[in-house]
């Protein structure tokens, strides 16, 4: 293998330990590392567009998810491969971005590589291909900027926002109410956005599960869910015009970090440590209640005796409430956080206009609800469904659903789906193709067949002829000149996105296609594996 | 398995199933399943023997469908969003865990074969939604409201609860307990809150014997030398430590020099404890029920000033019992002034069987009360119990939404015509779908009718053809053996559960449906499970 010679014409290893390693290289590798990423896309490929099927997967400890969103799946599959694990960043990347399109960037990257293996088999250097490949998704990328439109954003009608996260949602198990969601999505993203500045923080709003109930009660509630009851079963469970003292120390005896004794060697010092110990509880209680807070909210546990106090001098508590939504709670109603009892201050309690606790079904589960909060800019969609399934489901569609509208709001700018984008990119990159000198030609030829592999896919999902309703398209698109024809999937009877108001984000789309351009380049680029073999 | 050209994308363990195959291995799955709970369906419906595989190998009999597929390890994920819908539905309404998942099932085969005849698993999902839309519709039309006329509404719970227990082991004594289970319901005055009723189980006399209480019953003893019975009692709930009251703060510890100083110290603790006692006393009450222990000490105290001290009641019991004596529970005695105490008229020992219990009578919250289960052995008990929370649940929900409709098959055979006519109307592949809902459908009457050892067949078919009468009452009669007018032979179940049957099983099938891969990661090793699992 790898054995070189010196001068001397003495052997020497390049390659530690090679008995036990793995090498392919050249062609070889190539082909390799193309069949990998192949078989992942293909694994995707039925489950785009609206028709797309779902997949089930079963993690290691048995638990059951089921999906047809494109980066949950790839993760969730544990994929082993190197290249598939490329793949599967891919998708991840893409998620993070952007937050959807997620499937149909993996089945363009698979489609480059698939059209890439024939061109390594004419002894096109891969290097040639990945520069074709690079020169086409340029003119694509132009090509969906001239083709793009600006997307009517107006805080007074949401109705085309609306109609945008409906068309995320159509390719979901939720698809049965989508309306109801989207119209949740987009009131959540609007409350939260910061129109000015065209930004929306997602983290501000607060995706929240509980089984049990339909999914048309999924409701948006302006505030916080805290999977938490109060701490006394005899505090009220509804309280109004609240003042609320967020805490992050627990209402327990005093627990120096540094390591000491307490030595008792008195009745004198035993009385006097008693008394210390209930004056103490006594004056975290008082601090709370001078403070002027008429709820708390803590991180940590309570003592016994600190939880009767509080609910002796009418001060509801909770207890246990995790970080991330204390500093939720914090946002929304505008307290600060306070680390110690010491530094309490009026000015430092949160308000909100109502605060309860919702019981559900015949279970004694409990949540509390804080709403009407001071600063309304942090919600919570409280998903309902039929089992746990349908609500993680339902959480990835409407997270998909918020990120679309989210993306509208930074960059109205939007090209038209089913396909037609790609079909117009791809006509595009095929008469561009012509004018270029050298191989790079016959890369982005390639590059433009590549492109085809959404709407055939979509086709082919929905159970059309690929290759027919594909060529009609493109024919139409043609002769007629307009960008926005694409594949009828849910046989409304036109082919015309805008009438069926199918629509994506441009920057969706166009980082669909520069991210797969980049793996597929990455992954032309690789012409040595090295893996350790099998572990015994 | 293994990727195409042999190069592998998943873990070694890791299996992956696609298209044709992965359907069928789901679709088996939850057939499986949804077979497996079926022969418990319905009045005449059969019981199951779980054995834990746990130590003790406990054996439990029961035919709560969702009691059953909680105990059973499942491996196929398909099968596995069945155990969680039935679980569901137990959690939201309580009752018909068994029908929903034979009506996914039904759905699932009938989706089977439209599947095997080359229609797209998508066309089938629209037309089951539309089919779904149209049959609550349906049922919410054939549903109707007694709530105005309270004897009417009265009678409407009473045959609720008689249709939900009647499949169950307490159906020979299903009059006596649907009153128990009506009284207990109406006695929460619509809160709902379950909590409120208390469900002992005593081994011993026959399921008959069991009673409702209109007090509250705690399976405690009294303290040592303590009065037995005290009238207009005056009851201090705690959750403090009655042993030895330590002190708290972090790091503290006894350091002495001499045994005198040793001596003190005791002293000093003795004399807090004395000094709770004396405060506790001082709430002016004569019943100390504590959550945690009560040493002798205490106890002794308590006795000498005529106190009932009762230890170590449970949290849950606790909780009920402020509940019910509207007191609150204390954990600090320094203001005797402000604390809640709880009333109740009476506290007294009473025997049931040969234990002694403390009841109070006479409780500030006439919500609440307590059941008290009698029954031959503990598996007999243990069954009534999830009975009996099966038909207080589906009590309460119906005191909530107070739509009832007719049982025994009635809904099913109703919607399922309504459904034909909705495919009659449809164009397209999706009819074919729709039709295949009805049929599913008509699965439950014919299980129930089946499980009653009844020609499933022809009873069905009688059934669809009364119903295509207007205003028709038929359904299943299993104890005649033919279809009879369920309003008079009162088989009434919630609206409320038979809704949910409904649109979670559509929702299931559905999602069953949709899968066209199935890919399961390699299992996780665990140290210790190194041979024959």
């Amino acid at each position: 293998m790898s054995l070189a010679f010196d001068e001397y014409g003495r052997p020497f290893i390049i390659i530690k330990e090679q008995e036990q390693k793995k090498r392919v290289k050249g062609l070889e590798a190539q082909k390799a590392n193309i069949m990998a990423g192949k078989s992942v896309a293909r694994i995707l490929r039925t489950s785009l567009g609206p028709k797309g099927m779902d997949k089930m997967l079963q993690s290691p400890d048995g638990d059951v998810t089921i999906t047809n969103d494109g980066a949950t799946i790839l993760e969730q599959m544990e994929v082993e491969n190197q290249i598939g694990k490329l793949m599967v960043d891919l998708s991840r990347s893409q998620d993070f971005e952007i937050g959807d399109g997620t499937t149909g960037v993996v089945v363009t990257a698979g489609a480059l590589l698939e059209q890439a293996e024939s061109l390594l088999d004419r002894g096109i250097h891969p290097i040639r291909v990945a520069d074709g490949y690079e020169l086409a998704s340029k003119i694509a990328v132009e090509q969906l900027e001239k083709i793009s439109t600006k997307f009517p954003l107006d805080k007074d009608n949401l109705e085309p926002l609306i109609q945008t996260c409906m068309t995320t949602l159509s390719s979901k198990i939720v698809g049965r109410c989508k309306r109801t969601l989207a119209e949740i999505a987009v009131k959540a993203v609007v409350a939260v956005a910061d129109l000015e500045r065209r930004d929306v923080n997602l983290d501000l709003i607060k995706l929240e599960g509980k089984v049990g109930g339909r999914l048309e009660d999924t409701e948006l509630i302006d505030g916080i869910i805290v999977d938490k009851d109060f701490s006394h079963p005899q505090m009220p469970k509804q309280l109004e015009d609240v003042k609320i003292a967020i805490l992050t120390c627990p209402f327990e005896p005093p627990k120096p970090k540094t390591k000491h004794k307490v030595d008792i060697d008195s009745v004198e010092k035993f009385e006097t440590l008693r008394q210390a110990e209930k004056q103490y509880f006594d004056d975290m209680v008082q601090k709370c209640k001078d403070a002027g807070a008429t709820l708390v909210i803590c991180q940590w546990g309570f003592d016994d005796e600190a939880n009767h106090l509080l609910m002796h001098r009418n001060l509801p508590a909770v207890r246990w409430v995790g970080g991330v939504e204390l500093e939720l709670i914090a946002i929304a109603t505008g307290g600060r956080i306070v680390p110690r009892f010491q530094d309490l201050t009026p000015d430092k309690l949160g308000k909100a206009g109502l605060v309860r606790e919702r019981a559900f079904g015949t279970t004694k589960d409990r949540m509390l609800s804080i709403e009407k909060c001071a600063n309304s800019r942090a919600v919570t969609i409280f998903v309902r469904g039929g089992n746990k399934m349908v609500i993680e489901e339902t959480k990835r569609s409407i997270h998909d659903a918020l990120c679309v509208a989210r993306n509208l709001i930074r960059d109205n700018g939007i090209v038209y789906g089913g396909g037609s984008a790609e079909i117009a990119c791809s006509l595009a990159v095929e008469a561009a193709a012509d004018k270029v000198p050298g191989v790079e030609q016959y890369a982005m030829r390639a590059f433009a067949d590549a492109l085809d592999a959404v709407p055939l896919a979509l086709a082919e999902n929905s159970g059309l002829q690929p290759i027919d309703t594909l060529t009609a398209v493109k024919a139409a698109q043609v002769k007629e000149g307009i960008p926005h024809l694409g594949i009828d999937c849910n046989d409304v009877g036109t082919n015309d996105m805008k009438k069926q108001n199918v629509f994506e984000t441009l920057i969706g789309k166009k980082e669909q296609i520069l991210l797969a351009t980049q793996v597929v380049k990455m992954i032309l680029k690789i012409d040595d594996v090295i893996t350790p073999s099998t572990y015994e | 398995m293994a990727g195409a050209g042999g190069t592998r994308i998943l873990q070694d363990e890791a299996v992956e199933e696609k298209g044709e195959r992965a359907r069928m291995a789901s679709f088996v799955g939850a057939m499986a399943i949804a077979d497996l709970v079926k022969t418990t369906l319905g009045p005449k419906g059969m019981d199951k023997i779980l054995q834990s595989t746990g130590r003790g190998q406990n054996i439990m009999v029961t035919n709560d469908g969702a009691t059953i597929l909680k105990s059973l390890y499942v491996d196929n994920p398909a099968a596995k969003v069945l155990v969680d819908i039935s679980k569901v539905q137990d959690d939201e309404v309580g009752d018909g865990t068994t029908s929903v998942v034979v009506l996914a099932g039904e759905l699932l085969r009938e989706a089977e074969k439209l599947i095997s005849q080359k229609i797209h698993p998508m066309t089938i999902i629209s037309g089951f939604r539309a089919a779904a839309e149209t049959g609550r519709g349906i049922l919410e039309k054939a549903s109707f409201n007694n709530s105005k006329d309270k004897d009417k509404f009265r009678r409407d719970l009473l045959n609720i609860a008689m249709t939900t227990l009647s499949s169950k082991i307490l159906s020979q004594d299903k009059e006596h307990f649907a009153e128990l289970a009506v009284d207990a319901v109406l006695r929460l005055q619509g809160s709902g809150n379950l909590e409120a009723i208390q469900i002992i189980q005593k081994p011993g006399g026959s399921l008959q014997d069991s009673f409702l209480d209109e007090g509250f019953i705690l399976d405690k003893r009294i303290g040592v030398g303590q009065p037995k019975r005290i009238e207009n009692a005056k009851i201090l709930v705690a959750n403090t430590p009655m042993d030895t009251d330590k002190i708290k703060i972090y790091g503290a510890r006894v350091r002495v020099d001499s045994m005198s100083k040793v001596a003190d110290i005791e002293a000093a603790e003795k004399d807090k404890m004395r000094q709770k006692c004396d405060k506790i006393i001082q709430h002016g009450i004569n019943c100390f029920v504590n959550r945690q222990l009560i040493y002798n000490f205490p106890e002794e105290i308590f006795a000498d000033a005529g106190v009932m001290a009762i230890e170590h009641a449970d949290f849950d019991g606790i909780e009920r019992l402020a509940l019910v004596t509207g007191g609150e529970i204390v954990s600090t005695f320094d203001d005797p002034t402000t604390v809640k105490l709880g009333h109740c008229k009476l506290i007294e020992e009473i025997m049931i069987g040969e234990d002694k219990l403390i009841h109070f009578i006479g409780v500030d919250k006439p919500e609440a009360c307590t059941i008290v289960l009698r029954g031959a052995s503990t598996h007999v008990l243990e069954e009534a119990e999830r009975s009996l929370h099966d038909a207080l649940c589906v009590l309460s929900q119906t005191v909530k939404d107070s739509r009832v409709i007719y049982g025994g098959g009635f809904p099913e055979v109703m919607m399922s015509n309504a459904i034909e006519d909705l495919a009659r109307r449809t164009p397209g592949k999706r009819a074919m779908a729709i039709e295949a809902f009805a049929t599913a459908l008509r699965g439950i009457p014919s299980t129930i009718a089946e499980n009653a050892g009844l020609d499933a067949a022809e009873i069905v078919t009688q059934l669809r053809a009364e119903h295509a009468k207007e205003r028709s009452k038929a359904g299943v009669d299993v104890i005649r053996g033919t279809i009879g007018n369920m309003e008079e032979l009162g088989i009434y179940e919630s609206f409320k559960v038979k809704q949910a049957v409904l649109m979670s099983a559509t929702e299931a099938a559905e999602m069953i449906m949709r899968v066209d891969e199935i890919i399961k990661c390699a299992p996780r090793k665990r140290e210790g499970m190194g041979h024959g699992m």
